[in-house]
């Protein structure tokens, strides 16, 4: 059976170290793949001016294609590059609860995630993305310094 | 007919461009571009406000609740058998995950209500139960409530009937319906009906989704820093105005967005907590309200004149049957267009039932309105019912709740300005689709909407409210003749999806994803 370890990516410098990571771990388990995420900051919630709202499916589909071309598609040519087998997916949502939602999904055996790139005051008092993930995923994640 | 129509429009805006040089006129400029205003509107308003025959009722009035009580019973009561639906699809429990990024039925809904949610709330019931006196409120609730089933109507068919460009934009709302319904049905005349609709749409941008809100917002201000010529209020929003819709400063549309709910959020707060601290007067306010509904309580026109400005000021502040709402909520990605129009049944509950009863209850109970003691009526001044500082629209809110707590008129006051300005952001949005309906999509046209929009902000600022009242609700109810005719035509094709949608969320074809 095929393992399925989860890369969550951010488009910030940490991602190297993350692939390099998740390289690393194929590398060790027989039968591998790597599921590289990449999630569009996005929430239902939102307040929206009727013009954003006309022109959301646009710029979704925007948003899809420019994470595609400047995160994923380099990240797979890399793994491909050293023989690993893995696919690329973007998705809308919260970081923390896409990752686990595809973790879950693809019954995935762990996350591998970057450590907090920007340590702001939101980030202080609600804690980071990746905080988050590490309190409520449902599956072992792996942090990268 | 469009010639004499951007004529008329030109002439109005040049008005207000030589503004500042006629000041030292004899007659001052607000004086001026009141009487000119006044003067070239005034035909069409008597006609859209003209009584029935015999009565003293409006006709327009009587159409807007005849066709919100059809649609009740010919959905079934869907405002109440679909509520708690509605809640679900609001809170995403029914949304495909697949489709995160779209527009969410969350978001439709709260871009519709900061559209309507806003001067018609504050100043409008003012306006109603100083008039019509308390028992408009009980009217006014009645009228949401069945106003309700018309949202459901025009917002299914808004999304159903929407035109998706290749490049993947949407625009959708009663024009587009009316002649795609009309050619699917084989009726004739359904371009000529939207064209007519787009012209009042234009007109009714221009009035209540602008002028309306500059004039309030001007009299909120002039309020509190003392008074000073309208027409400058009217410049500085203008631009400002002008920054967003042309120069594109989506960061000022997106702040005030963000702000407006919390300010909403906040005036329902401040409400509740004013009927908390006199409670004991909530039972007298509802008495009066129920008595004044069906006698009037010595208010010009006994009941009937309660009747009508229940009627009027909430079809003015929830805008259902009008149309608007159905541009709005239009840009929601769905396969199920019913679910949009269940979605939308909320919004006139939220405007009406919940936060202009609020206003009204606040008037009453905090004693705005004077009464007779010797014979238990309101004591009246003209037409109006005297109030203890001699105060009418918005002053008479914000009275209100300055009696309770003394430096809420200020904060009041922000989210006038705020309210005025993200209505106007949402109406100068459907007053566009509406004029590139007619003219064609393209930057020009636009361009010459938008500068004419912002010219407009001003005349409204300059105005005094009679003339600008009247001119602005009769522009929007004439949007809801042409809507509400062909809605007549129309509702068969909302029955059709509603049944079927009906009968596969029983049969759990259509599923929960959450929840």
């Amino acid at each position: 059976m095929t393992t399925t370890l989860v890369i969550g990516l951010d488009g910030h410098e940490s991602g190297e170290r993350v692939l390099d990571y998740g390289k690393r771990m194929a590398g060790l388990i027989k039968d591998s793949e790597l599921l590289v995420v990449y999630v569009v900051e996005w929430s239902p919630y939102s307040f929206q001016t009727p013009e954003e709202n006309a022109q959301r499916h646009k710029r979704r589909d925007e948003e899809i294609s420019l994470a595609t071309e400047r995160v994923i598609d380099p990240a797979l040519a890399k793994l491909k590059e050293a023989g690993v087998n893995a696919r690329g997916v973007v998705r809308h949502g919260h970081v923390a609860d896409i990752l686990n939602a595809v973790a879950k999904e693809e019954g995935a055996e762990q996350i591998i995630v970057g450590r907090a790139s920007n340590q702001g005051l939101v980030d202080r008092l609600f804690g980071s993305s990746t905080s988050t993930l590490v309190m409520s995923a449902h599956v072992p994640v792996t942090v990268i310094g | 007919m469009r010639k004499i129509f951007i004529a008329l429009l030109v002439q109005i805006a040049a008005i207000a461009a030589v503004g500042p040089a006629l000041a030292q006129e004899a007659m001052s400029l607000d004086a001026q571009v009141n009487q000119t205003f006044a003067a070239v509107t005034g035909p069409f308003v008597s006609f859209i406000f003209a009584p029935i025959p015999g009565t003293s009722f409006p006709w327009i009035v009587m159409w807007l609740v005849i066709a919100a009580s059809i649609f009740t019973i010919y959905f079934g009561f869907v405002q109440f058998r679909f509520f708690g639906h509605a809640i679900s699809l609001v809170k995403g429990d029914y949304s495909d995950p697949n489709d995160a990024g779209e527009v969410s039925h969350f978001q439709a809904l709260a871009t519709a209500l900061s559209g309507t949610v806003g001067l018609g709330n504050i100043a409008g019931v003012a306006v109603a139960v100083g008039i019509g006196g308390p028992g408009a409120t009980f009217w006014m609730i009645l009228a949401g409530l069945l106003g309700m089933a018309s949202k459901f109507t025009e917002c299914t068919l808004g999304v159903k009937y929407r035109n998706e460009y290749e490049d993947g934009t949407v625009s959708g709302g009663p024009m587009y319906y009316i002649s795609k319904g009309f050619k699917q049905l084989g009726i004739p005349g359904g371009k000529p009906l939207a064209i007519l609709f787009s012209i009042f749409c234009i007109l009714g941008a221009l009035g209540g989704g602008n002028m309306f809100q500059a004039n309030q917002a001007h009299a909120q201000i002039s309020g509190i820093v003392g008074e000073y010529p309208g027409w400058i209020t009217g410049v500085v929003f203008a631009v400002v105005v002008f920054a967003v819709i042309v120069g594109g400063m989506k960061s000022i549309a997106r702040v005030t967005e963000k702000v407006v709910p919390f300010m909403g959020i906040m005036y329902v707060a401040a409400a509740i907590i004013i009927l908390a601290v006199n409670y004991d007067q909530i039972g007298w306010a509802f008495g009066q309200i129920f008595e004044g509904a069906f006698t009037g309580l010595g208010v010009a026109g006994g009941f009937v004149g309660a009747l009508i400005q229940g009627f009027k000021r909430a079809a003015f502040s929830n805008e259902a049957g009008v149309g608007s709402a159905a541009i709005a909520h239009s840009a929601v990605r769905t396969k199920e267009p019913i679910t949009e129009g269940v979605v939308s049944l909320l919004e006139p509950f939220i405007d009406t039932v919940v936060i202009c009863t609020m206003t009204a209850l606040v008037i009453i109970i905090t004693g705005q309105l004077i009464v007779d003691p010797a014979t238990g009526d309101y004591m009246m001044n003209g037409s109006m019912i005297a109030t203890v500082g001699g105060t009418s629209g918005v002053a008479l809110t914000s009275a209100a709740f300055g009696s309770a707590v003394s430096w809420f008129p200020y904060v009041l006051a922000i989210a006038v300005i705020l309210f005025a300005f993200s209505t106007m952001i949402s109406w100068s949005y459907y007053g566009l689709k509406a004029w590139t309906y007619l003219f064609g999509e393209g930057k020009t046209t636009e361009l010459i909407f938008k500068l004419i929009f912002c010219a407009f902000v001003i005349i409204g600022a300059a105005a005094s409210l009679g003339p600008v009242i009247d001119f602005s609700d009769a522009a929007i109810f004439a949007m809801a003749v042409v809507n509400i005719f062909a809605l007549y035509f129309l509702m068969k094709l909302v029955k059709q999806e509603f049944y079927s949608y009906r009968e596969r969320l029983a049969s759990g074809e259509i599923k929960k994803f959450k929840g």
